[in-house]
């Protein structure tokens, strides 16, 4: 692998400016004759518009212009959309209704932006925008999704009666009845997942820049997808052509899925540049981050899972209500449906699975990918059904597991997916090991005499990631292929550039990529550097959600490799008069196997462009491009054991540790393989244990700050202890699986079934705070 | 923020007039509640005047039993201070669980108690500890100065200069943090003087801000144990109620904190 190849732990290349303060993100970007921009936002979680009278603010020092949602209409600029058709089972496509930019009719939750004011500095556009006068007639608000669906409740949008988004269904639902009804035990359980915030470090930021000379557009923007961003702003919103725009996501500080999205506001700065004339920055603040980036999750499933005498699991059925908050976000549909439900059988050989997914509006903030993306809701459902399941068999969590794994691939479900490979049973065994699950009675008995509850609980999750054969999802709905691109280009000196369609916001692609050139072509990672998130540099790619940079993005890149590689070859037989086949590339060399004839690695390169010697035929130059479409989803899976004292007296529940045993695939880099996996946990534990978004019936954000929205901080977490026991995936070059949201997919149940043994008490909902486990432990009593 | 004009006071007095002369002055002293007031556009003080420098207003003097902190004294310099520490080192553990390091190297006792914060945690020890509120024109009793959420007995531009109290023979605090703002959710300082008089403050879980608990007073100076509080009853009709936490476990919070305070006193 040498020091820098696949498999080293290469320190990130990437961290040196992110550490010195020296990382470029959209709010660093100034450009002469730059204007600020501040958007004027509902306060009323529904209302009618009446009238926006900008009269005064407009006369206010400072200010260019004030823009509503009329102008914008006016203008031609389009409804944001839902990239995704899902149909309901009665054969209807989903109900859509329109999400204008700038709102100019109505209003349907607290934070909806209703015009933007452009001013010489942000405080100028702040004292405007509060001077921006707003009629608002209020209208009746509805929160909770399955009070939305009842009758009589306030409708959001025309095109949903009864707010209903759409009414979908999949797998079997006669013969998962049957297997219900002849179970010698059915466990049944409400599950609830909670909405949460996303939170990257670094908010939303837009800047949008128009050249009246060229008429085209620029914009710089907090994006996990530039050239997604530019293909629905130029398809969809009718922006500009693509040709005229150009879209850069620079450093970005963290995404977590809330960057996948176009929001309004890149739209309304590219737009409102044009019609001030003047280039338009905008960057959220936290309390706009909190109101208005897309949420995750927000479900409530009923769970149904069928046993036979045997403990095997002969059936499963599910009914989900998710609130998808007042618009359909770009990927919303999908979430609840593919990336969730697909995922129901879990690591088990489930015979019968039906699963009902209601999707629904409410006055809320929309509801999209968050970590995860519905793997989370799935494996938070199964994980906490097989625990009950357990204790309702008076079986031990870990064997009603065992007995029902999955233990032969492929393994095709009654959910669509078809599992490549896994050793679920080596993951539970890693995992038992290292959380000495049999010495926990003992510690149990210890944590007694001090007076404390100590629990323990598991969690077998899988995922699929590799997100995702294009064919695949497009049979699905989805408005778009999954592929990846790549483009390597070796320098006339030998030095290396990447092109790649992902994008690194926080993953460390800087690093691991190169670590792939490093590692096929034996030259430091120093001399490759890894270019992406610009569309006017990088071919069309797809970008960086769903765990797919490594099993796809990769993947694009060792296709564009195999050619480069071929080529060089090439080009150094013709040098040393050798015959290609005998070419190997050891140490920055490229060397005649089993002779001392070797070229290096640096002149091939400058043959290739000075094109003096080459063989006949071949052009010049040494620049290879590939697009890599996957052939299936990849699995990754493991087993997660946490263990908690919870003091009854206050319900404070305190992690004493923290397992997770892990299957990725191969590794190209474990330090940073193991920085995700912790980082995901953090996460993971902020869902079970502390984070939430709560609204009041008015449709006001009561968790608008860090005062009330809980993170996790380094006190509330263990050292985590991880490892991996991994199978190669079979179906990419590099046998990749993924590690992005492993950590937060598989921890919350595990801590979740930990406070419930702990306390005695199964009936607690995320996230289990102090005061709710308090609660349940004395309701237990 | 909206634009306001700094002044850096020299002395009380000068501090003093220039909030006479200002139109819509406020004092700033370590500024950690009332920046992030300005930020939010929910003051818009015309002038502010920074109390941190005024020398009279600083330090922290400890003669035998008696205390006296400058009201500009930092969290930090509290919880760090050895002299203080040797006599009641409940009140430095107090400063040293206020906030995170920036917090307590900025923000001071006098801001803190002037703000009254119902979540607070200086607020509970002034009231346990029977201090003195020391400002430009007279002395407060604690008893006197917490008069509601964010109120007190300060009058416009009267200033807090420092407070002061006796040491009590035992003493401790215990919090409670909020999960999000790691403010007190519920905070109980309790105290017992030799004479045995006994003082319970609970901030952080009074519906009107810090309050005193009488029950478990009378409790304490019957028998000074944790177990001697079991029978009180707290009244959850007069404690807060939010989404972190309603007033019945509230109520159990204020038992279970101000039994482990007297444990560790
Ligand atoms: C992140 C964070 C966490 C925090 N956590 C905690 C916590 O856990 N516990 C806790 O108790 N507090 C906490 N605080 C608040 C902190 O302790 C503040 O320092 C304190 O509340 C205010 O003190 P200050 O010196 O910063 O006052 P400032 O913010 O400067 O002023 C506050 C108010 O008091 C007035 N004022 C200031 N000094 C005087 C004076 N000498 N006389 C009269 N009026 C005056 C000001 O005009 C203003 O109205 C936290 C603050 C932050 C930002």
């Amino acid at each position: 692998m040498g020091v820098e190849g696949i498999g080293a732990r290469v320190a990130r290349k990437e961290d040196k400016r992110f550490l010195t303060g020296k990382g470029r993100y959209t709010d660093d970007m100034s450009v002469p004759g730059m204007k600020y921009a501040v958007f004027v936002r509902s306060p009323h979680a529904h209302a009618k518009i009446l009238k926006v009278d900008a009269s005064a603010a407009k006369d206010m020092p400072g200010v260019i212009d004030v823009l509503d949602g009329k102008q914008i209409l006016a203008d031609g600029i389009g409804n944001l959309i839902c990239g995704w058709m899902i149909h309901s089972k009665d054969g209807s496509p989903m109900k859509m209704g329109a999400w204008r930019p700038l709102a100019h009719e109505t209003v349907r939750y607290v934070g909806d932006a209703v015009a933007i004011v452009v001013a010489d500095s942000v405080a100028e556009a702040r004292d405007a925008a509060e001077a921006v006068v707003v009629d608002y007639q209020e209208l009746p608000v509805v929160i909770d999704a399955s009070k939305a669906l009842e009758a009589g409740q306030p409708q959001l949008h025309p095109e949903a009666p009864n707010n209903l988004i759409f009414d979908w269904q999949i797998g079997d639902e006669s013969e998962t009845d049957k297997a219900i009804a002849t179970a010698a035990h059915v466990t049944e359980v409400t599950i609830h997942n909670n909405r949460l915030s996303p939170n990257p470090m670094e908010p939303r930021a837009a800047l949008g820049i128009y050249d009246a000379g060229d008429d085209h557009y620029t914009c710089y923007t907090t994006s996990q997808n530039p050239h997604v961003a530019r293909l629905v702003m130029s398809a969809f919103y009718n922006v500009a052509p693509e040709n005229k725009l150009r879209v850069i996501a620079p450093d970005v500080g963290g995404g977590f899925g809330s960057k996948i999205y176009i929001y309004p506001e890149e739209i309304v700065c590219l737009w409102a540049s044009k019609r001030t004339g003047v280039p338009v920055k905008w960057t959220s603040d936290r309390t706009e981050a909190f109101l208005t980036d897309a949420h995750g999750r927000d479900h409530v499933s009923t769970v149904k899972m069928a046993f036979d005498a045997n403990n095997r699991i002969i059936g499963l059925k599910v009914d989900t209500i998710a609130n998808l908050g007042a618009y359909m976000s770009l990927f919303s549909s999908a979430v609840p449906t593919y990336l969730y439900a697909t995922l129901l059988s879990g690591q088990y050989d489930i015979p019968a699975i039906h699963a009902n997914v209601r999707t629904v509006y409410t006055n809320t903030a929309p509801v999209d990918a968050y970590r995860g993306a519905g793997r989370p809701e799935a494996t938070y459902l199964l994980e906490r059904t097989m625990e009950t399941a357990a204790r309702e068999l008076g079986v031990s969590p870990a064997e009603l597991r065992r007995v029902n794994f999955i233990r032969s691939f492929p393994h095709q479900t009654p959910v669509i997916m078809n599992y490549d490979a896994g050793d679920y049973e080596a993951s539970l065994n890693a995992a038992m090991q290292a959380a000495d699950w049999n010495g926990f009675a003992a510690r149990k008995a210890e944590a007694d005499r001090r007076g404390m509850k100590r629990g323990i609980g598991m969690s077998c999750y899988i995922e699929a990631c590799g997100i995702a054969p294009s064919a695949a999802v497009g049979s699905l709905g989805a408005g778009v292929g999954l592929w990846e691109s790549a483009e390597v280009r070796v320098n006339a000196v030998g030095t290396i550039e990447v092109l790649t369609g992902s994008h690194s916001h926080g993953q460390g692609h800087e690093t691991t990529f190169a670590q792939l050139v490093a590692d096929r072509f034996g030259v430091p990672i120093d001399s490759v550097n890894i270019v992406h998130g610009d569309t006017d540099k990088v071919q069309m790619g797809m970008g960086t959600y769903g765990s797919r940079s490594g099993a796809v993005g990769m993947s694009a890149v060792v296709k564009a490799l195999d050619k480069v590689e071929a080529k060089a070859k090439k080009i150094a037989a013709h040098l040393m008069e050798a015959d290609e086949s005998d070419i190997v590339i050891e140490n920055g060399e490229l060397k005649v196997a089993g002779t001392d004839k070797a070229v290096p690695w640096f002149q091939m390169a400058l043959a290739a462009y000075t094109a003096h010697n080459l063989p006949a035929g071949m052009e010049p130059g040494l620049k290879e491009g590939a697009f890599y479409d996957p052939a299936n989803f990849t699995f990754p899976a493991g087993c997660y054991i946490c263990e908690v004292e919870v003091d009854p007296d206050t319900g404070r529940t305190k992690i004493v540790q923290f397992v997770a045993a892990d299957d990725f695939g191969n590794i190209i880099n474990p330090m940073i393989v193991e920085g995700q996996v912790h980082g995901g946990i953090a996460q993971g534990i902020g869902q079970a244990l502390l984070e939430g978004v709560h609204y009041d019936p008015s449709g006001q954000l009561l968790t608008a700050s860090y005062m009330d929205y809980a993170m996790p901080r380094a006190d509330d977490l263990p050292s985590f202890q991880v490892s991996t026991s991994n199978t190669p995936c079979p179906n990419n070059p590099l046998g990749i699986k993924g590690c992005g949201e492993a950590g937060a997919i598989g921890s919350p149940p595990a801590l979740i079934n930990a406070i419930t043994d702990a306390i005695g008490n199964n009936a607690l909902t995320m996230p289990a705070t102090p005061q709710k486990v308090w609660a349940a432990a004395h309701a237990a009593k | 923020m909206y634009e306001t004009q700094y002044h850096r006071a020299s002395s009380v007095q000068d501090a003093v007039s220039r909030m006479e002369a200002a139109g819509e002055g406020k004092y700033v002293s370590g500024g950690m509640t009332l920046i992030p007031t300005m930020k939010q556009r929910l003051a818009a003080p015309s002038d502010l005047i920074d109390l941190r420098h005024i020398a009279e207003m600083q330090g922290i003097t400890v003669s035998g039993r008696s205390v006296r902190i400058g009201a500009a004294t930092t969290h930090y310099d509290v919880a760090s201070a050895a002299a203080l520490k040797a006599v009641c080192p409940a009140i430095c553990s107090l400063a040293s669980h206020i906030g995170d390091p920036h917090v307590r190297h900025m923000g001071t006792i006098g801001g803190s108690i002037a703000n009254n914060d119902p979540a607070a945690d200086y607020p509970a020890a002034m009231l346990a500890l029977g201090a003195t509120i020391v400002t430009n024109k007279r002395e407060i009793a604690a008893d006197d100065f917490f008069t509601g959420l964010f109120e007190t007995a300060l009058e416009d531009s009267e200033i807090v200069t420092a407070i002061s109290f006796e040491a009590p023979a035992k003493a401790a605090y215990q919090k409670f943090a909020n999960p999000a703002s790691r403010y007190a959710m519920t905070g109980v300082f309790v105290a017992r003087r030799d004479n045995g008089d006994v003082r319970v403050a609970v901030t952080g879980a009074g519906a009107n801000g810090v309050f005193r608990h009488g029950d478990m007073e009378a409790a304490l100076v019957a028998n000074w144990s944790p177990d001697a509080l079991s029978n009180v009853s707290v009244d959850a009709s007069e404690l807060l109620s939010d989404i972190h936490a309603d007033a019945a476990y509230r109520a159990n919070l204020v038992k279970v904190m101000a039994k482990r305070a007297v444990a560790a006193a």
